[in-house]
């Protein structure tokens, strides 16, 4: 166990690359769906078990020790400008590397029983693996514009698997096949990889590299907390990030993206993909904290999403757009973390998050799954006796998200929540309370109604079942996963008096020092009557959710119908999510297409563009015939031309000599 | 003695064979079956001949001529153009009715005067060399004697290459006065002093420009290239406008590199440049409009001579580039205009019939592997990449760029795009054209000339994805 083994970096992603070009060049001739599906998860299986060895290895070293460059090759040279395909091996990346091939592999064994019969089933895993593949070189990459490709990369995965089944239609806002969807999720996020272009282009004219160490050294160095041009980068960085992790105003891609097969819902834009905005924050925590504005506005456009995302998730039916609103608030809650400067907090709610909500959409696809593509809530009820297992899984999800103690998500969530109140951020505080107790209360109303109350389906045609095994495995570790994960980052005042070591702060904090220097904060351990009151207060605002939630819809099957009567105003509002994706289309989108369509097309591109080029091949067609007149055929006319260029070299060169 | 004799031997070897091949004619009535097989054989052997001497760098019979080097990879072009052309020749002339016995020994003869051209360390050897190369091309041209547009070809040539003859041999004249040699060295080294008549000088340069611009086909001395080069038989015409034109530029890039230290006000260079873009503007221009095949390949010819051109504006400037781009070049141009050339000749029948770019609508359904490589030649000219052509282009410009000619390049390009539209409209024929009624309807194999096709493409692709290769043997040579 020693730096060689940290070497072996090269293998985590070309596992899963060996693994797409092999089930997606020779998958289509294969019939056993065993053999493709166990190949892809055994590729993203081998990156777990290398990437654990890894992460055992930097374990073993000190903390200073931890952070290693590993280079493989140059991609590209041109001049001064050198790009490499380097690796950064430290806390940040392993611990996401750990995420992405961990909660894959599962997600990857999973697939090979909800995609069973699929008639492209091989396509299928091929993607899985090519997203695997992006997402870790976006994690690992020493660059800006390496991690660039993985965003590029995991954007088209996205993009095919959200389009996986092109040929069906999708209920969506100004949306009709899953086509729609994947187009509308790859367009959006163009807006937020344009900023993340522009911040590359002006990082390198600033620093004259890519790098992210020398990037974020040079800020550091030489720019002074609140410089122009370092909010200037931070914020078109975050551009990017709104558009991949979902927020405001970049958000609305992410319901529709539901139109993708489930396991794809789980893995990108749940668990993984989703969160590379918060990662890229993360890996540049120096050069954002030294934007003041830059932090106070991903703050602000956490809490608003959070909130904004948790009251719609209140009315939604589908089992799907449900966990997808949870996850926008879930990630809005992540950047008010990294917005206050609780970077380590922000990372272990993007963990912890993977656990319960892949965990719940996983249940959820089980669900849809027992419920022959069932995904209406209304129609469900009464399922836990016929999927045990699926009802006690997502169960225990309920409770991490909702933020019930010990689960994993109370602790992720409180230590925001108390970061956001530490540095005195109390509006943000009782907002996001507020969102915690919406996500309460919405999520109890998904587990009653799924699970809960009156058999509402039609008994001749569906008949509910439990998942098989490949299926179910994967929810059972994700519970696990789910009760203990949070362990991993107990709070101070929690840890009875410092006994019990915060063990994920303690292997992301020499990641964030440089960070933490510049926002000075000040250590505040030691007011642990506060904490213990928020704390309690948090848990009694969840349960508080819970109670209202279960006293509405434990037995009521009328309720989401009668709750849309009673508040018809807001509801509708809710209902179609606070009318965004109509303000897009109607002040984007046609305008777009008029301009597009009556100016761009018809005059400009008609008139002038064409015009322009027309006219030059007609007038250098005329002067073809000109020169084709005197190309007379007579030897004496050759001459006489010949005479001409003579005699006007020869005076030329007689000229001034 | 011996070693100037030893390693003269690629010249030596070819003319000797040539001459032997001249007397086998005469003795052995239908001797073509002997002579061609010698004829290759005799190319084959000297390619080898000048591969082997190719790492030599001197000169030979007290500085006449250069050995090695610069005039071994020319011998080799020249061998390997002048054995492709015979190859295809073979089909074609027992078609057509030509295969007079002579026809091997010509070609032999010419390519020993562009041998002598490329090696030429004087004045007077390059005007041997030159005039050997000629008076073969002019009997070539004029070869199917029963074509009135074949003879007129000839005479035309003849008449035109005489009047240029005359304006090269009096720029000898000048140069001599000027310098008091013919020797390249002697040449240079007193081109770099104050010379005592510089006016004499300047005009001496100004007409070998002139002789040697004719013999290139630039502008304004190219317009016998579009008639004799229809005229002739294609595969002389194929033969003509690769080997010739690099015979040409290989006599080219020596004479302007021994006077530009005469040319201290940039004269020469301006004229360089000044007929380089005029030739690249009115090859490709004149090429949109015609409807004859042969014409249009001809134009097409002339507008690479002013490509090729960029390169001696390099090296008149003292770029290196200059001369290892125009090496590149004409490495590339041999294979897609011979291979181009020899596809018409293919397709062509007795009477000149066959030959308007309306006969090869629809080809890709009648000839689908001709029209494909027709394609990769024709992209390749166009300067598309992946093939040679676009690398050729790529170091020319960039030459021309870093001699501080931005001007010319941005030329370059402009008459590139013009002569995409002539190249794709080809295949847009061979592709999206329904053939018409009279369309050939009879099979024709090409026979061996398949082999020449074969070669051509391959080395049109390989040089455009691995341009490092020939690049490094170049630079090997050359330095840089």
């Amino acid at each position: 166990m020693n730096k060689s083994m940290i070497d072996l970096i090269y293998l985590v992603p070309l596992l899963p690359l060996i693994g797409f070009f092999i089930t997606g060049l020779f998958g289509k001739k294969q019939k056993s769906e065993a053999l493709i599906g166990g190949i892809a998860s055994a590729a993203v299986g081998g990156a777990f078990v290398v990437t654990a060895l890894i992460f055992m290895t930097l374990v073993g070293h000190g903390s200073e020790e931890r952070s290693h460059i590993v280079r493989l090759f140059t991609w590209m040279q041109a001049g001064s400008f050198t790009i490499d395909v380097s690796y950064q091996v430290d806390q940040l990346s392993i611990l996401y590397t750990l995420i992405i091939t961990g909660i894959g592999t599962l997600i990857h064994i999973y697939s090979i029983g909800y995609m069973h019969g699929d008639k492209s089933f091989p396509r299928f895993f091929a993607y899985l693996n090519l997203f695997i593949f992006m997402m870790l070189n976006l994690v690992l990459a020493s660059n800006f514009l390496l991690t660039f490709l993985g965003w590029e990369g995991v954007g088209l995965c996205s993009y095919l698997l959200i389009g996986f089944w092109y040929e069906r239609k999708f209920d969506g806002s100004f949306i009709v096949w899953t086509g729609d969807a994947a187009k509308k999720a790859f367009i959006v996020n163009r807006i937020g990889d344009f900023g993340v272009l522009v911040a590359m282009f002006l990082m390198y004219n600033q620093f004259h590299t890519l790098d992210y160490t020398a990037v974020n050294a040079q800020a550091a160095a030489g720019f002074q907390p609140g410089a122009t041009l370092i909010t200037t980068i931070t914020l078109l960085l975050f551009l990017g990030c709104t558009g991949k992790s979902a927020q405001i105003p970049l958000g609305v891609w992410l319901p529709d993206a539901m139109a993708g097969p489930t396991p794809v819902s789980a893995l990108i834009h749940a668990a993984t993909m989703v969160t590379a905005g918060i990662f890229l924050i993360a890996r540049n925590a120096t050069m954002f904290a030294l934007s003041p504005t830059t932090m106070a506005v991903v703050a602000g456009i956490g809490v608003a999403t959070a909130l904004t995302a948790a009251l719609v998730g209140l009315v939604q039916n589908d089992i799907k757009k449900v966990l997808a609103y949870s996850t926008v608030s879930q990630l809005g809650f992540m950047f008010i973390a990294l917005g206050v400067g609780a970077f380590t907090a922000g990372v272990f709610h993007v963990m912890t998050h993977a656990f319960f909500k892949a965990l719940l959409f996983l249940g959820s696809g089980s669900v849809i799954h027992g419920m022959h593509e069932e995904q209406d809530i209304q129609k469900m009820g009464g399922l836990k006796k016929y999927m045990p297992i699926t009802y006690k899984t997502f169960f225990i999800g309920t409770l991490a998200i909702a933020g019930i103690f010990p689960f994993a998500g109370f602790f992720s969530k409180d230590e925001i929540l108390w970061n956001a109140f530490s540095q005195g951020h109390w509006v943000l505080w009782a907002v996001a309370v507020i969102a915690a107790f919406c996500t309460a209360f919405y999520m109890f109303r998904l587990l009653y109604l799924t699970f809960g109350g009156k058999e509402r389906f039609d008994h001749h045609h569906i008949h509910p079942h439990e998942s098989p095994k490949t299926m179910t495995f994967p929810l059972i570790v994700l519970a696990f996963l789910s009760v203990v994960g949070g362990f991993l980052g107990i709070p101070y005042a929690l840890s009875i008096g410092g006994s019990i070591p915060n063990l994920l702060e303690h292997w992301l904090e020499p990641i964030f020092a440089p960070a933490m220097e510049i926002l000075r904060r000040p250590e505040v351990h030691e007011v642990h009557a506060i904490e213990y009151g928020l704390m309690a207060a948090s848990l009694m605002i969840a349960i508080l959710g819970i109670l209202l939630a279960r006293s509405y819809y434990k037995n009521a099957s009328d309720q989401p119908q009668a709750m849309a009567n009673r508040f018809s105003g807001i509801y509708k509002l809710l209902w179609r999510k606070w009318m965004l994706d109509e303000v897009y289309q109607y002040f984007i989108v046609d305008v777009f297409y008029t301009i597009s369509n009556g100016f761009l097309w018809k005059i400009f591109d008609v008139k002038i563009v064409d015009g322009v080029v027309n006219g030059t091949a007609r007038s250098i067609a005329s002067a073809s015939e000109l020169l084709r007149k005197i190309q007379s055929g007579i030897a004496q006319n050759y001459a006489i031309m010949m005479m001409v260029g003579i005699v006007a070299i020869l005076v030329w060169l007689g000229l001034g000599t | 003695m011996e070693q100037d004799f030893l390693l003269s031997a690629p010249i030596t070897f070819l003319s000797i064979m040539a001459t032997i091949l001249m007397v086998v004619d005469a003795l052995i009535k239908k001797s073509s079956k002997i002579t061609f097989t010698l004829s290759w054989l005799t190319l084959g052997i000297t390619g080898v001949l000048a591969a082997w001497t190719l790492k030599h760098n001197g000169t030979a019979f007290n500085g006449m001529i250069t050995v090695g080097s610069f005039g071994a990879f020319f011998d080799i072009l020249f061998c390997m153009g002048a054995l492709l052309t015979l190859i295809a020749a073979r089909p074609y002339m027992q078609r057509e009715n030509l295969e007079h016995d002579e026809f091997h020994s010509l070609i032999l003869f010419a390519v020993s005067g562009m041998m002598i051209m490329a090696h030429a360390n004087s004045l007077l050897i390059l005007f041997i060399g030159i005039e050997i190369m000629s008076v073969c091309f002019y009997i070539l041209s004029g070869y199917m004697r029963s074509s009135v547009r074949s003879v007129e070809a000839s005479l035309k040539y003849f008449l035109l290459g005489a009047f240029a003859t005359g304006f090269l041999v009096y720029g000898m004249a000048l140069i001599y006065g000027a310098t008091g040699s013919f020797d390249y060295n002697q040449i240079f080294m007193a081109a770099q002093h104050e010379l005592r008549f510089p006016s004499l000088m300047m005009i001496g340069i100004g007409l070998l420009l002139i002789g040697l611009s004719f013999k290139a086909a630039a502008f304004p001395f190219h317009q016998w290239a579009p008639d004799v080069y229809q005229g002739a038989p294609t595969v002389v015409t194929a033969f003509m406008s690769t080997a010739g034109k690099i015979a040409a530029f290989s006599a080219f890039m020596p004479i302007v590199a021994i006077v530009s230290p005469a040319d201290t006000e940039m004269k020469i260079q301006i004229i360089l440049a000044i007929i380089s873009a005029a030739t690249m503007l009115v090859g490709n221009i004149s090429a949109l409009t015609q409807t004859n095949i042969k014409r249009m390949l001809a134009y097409s010819s002339v507008a690479h001579a002013g490509y090729l051109m960029m390169g001696l504006v390099a090296i008149s400037a003292h770029h290196a580039r200059g001369v290892s781009g125009i090496l590149y070049y004409l490495s590339a141009y041999l294979f897609m205009q011979l291979g181009a050339f020899v596809i018409v000749s293919i397709l062509e029948r007795s009477g000149e019939k066959n030959l308007e770019i309306e006969d090869y609508a629809g080809l890709s359904k009648r000839h689908p592997v001709l029209a494909a490589l027709m394609t990769i030649f024709m992209l390749s000219l166009a300067g598309i990449p992946p093939f040679a052509g676009f690398f050729g282009k790529y170091y020319l410009f960039t030459a021309a760029i870093e001699s501080g000619y931005t001007w010319l390049t941005i030329i370059a390009v402009i008459s590139s795009i013009i002569s995409v539209y002539f190249y794709i409209g080809l295949i847009v024929k061979m592709y999206f054209t329904e053939p018409n009624e009279s369309g050939e309807s009879t099979q024709q194999l090409p026979g061996i000339a398949s082999i020449t096709l074969a070669v051509s493409a391959v080395a049109v692709v390989f040089l455009g994805l691995m341009p490092a290769g020939l690049l490094d043997v170049i630079k090997l040579l050359f330095g840089n």
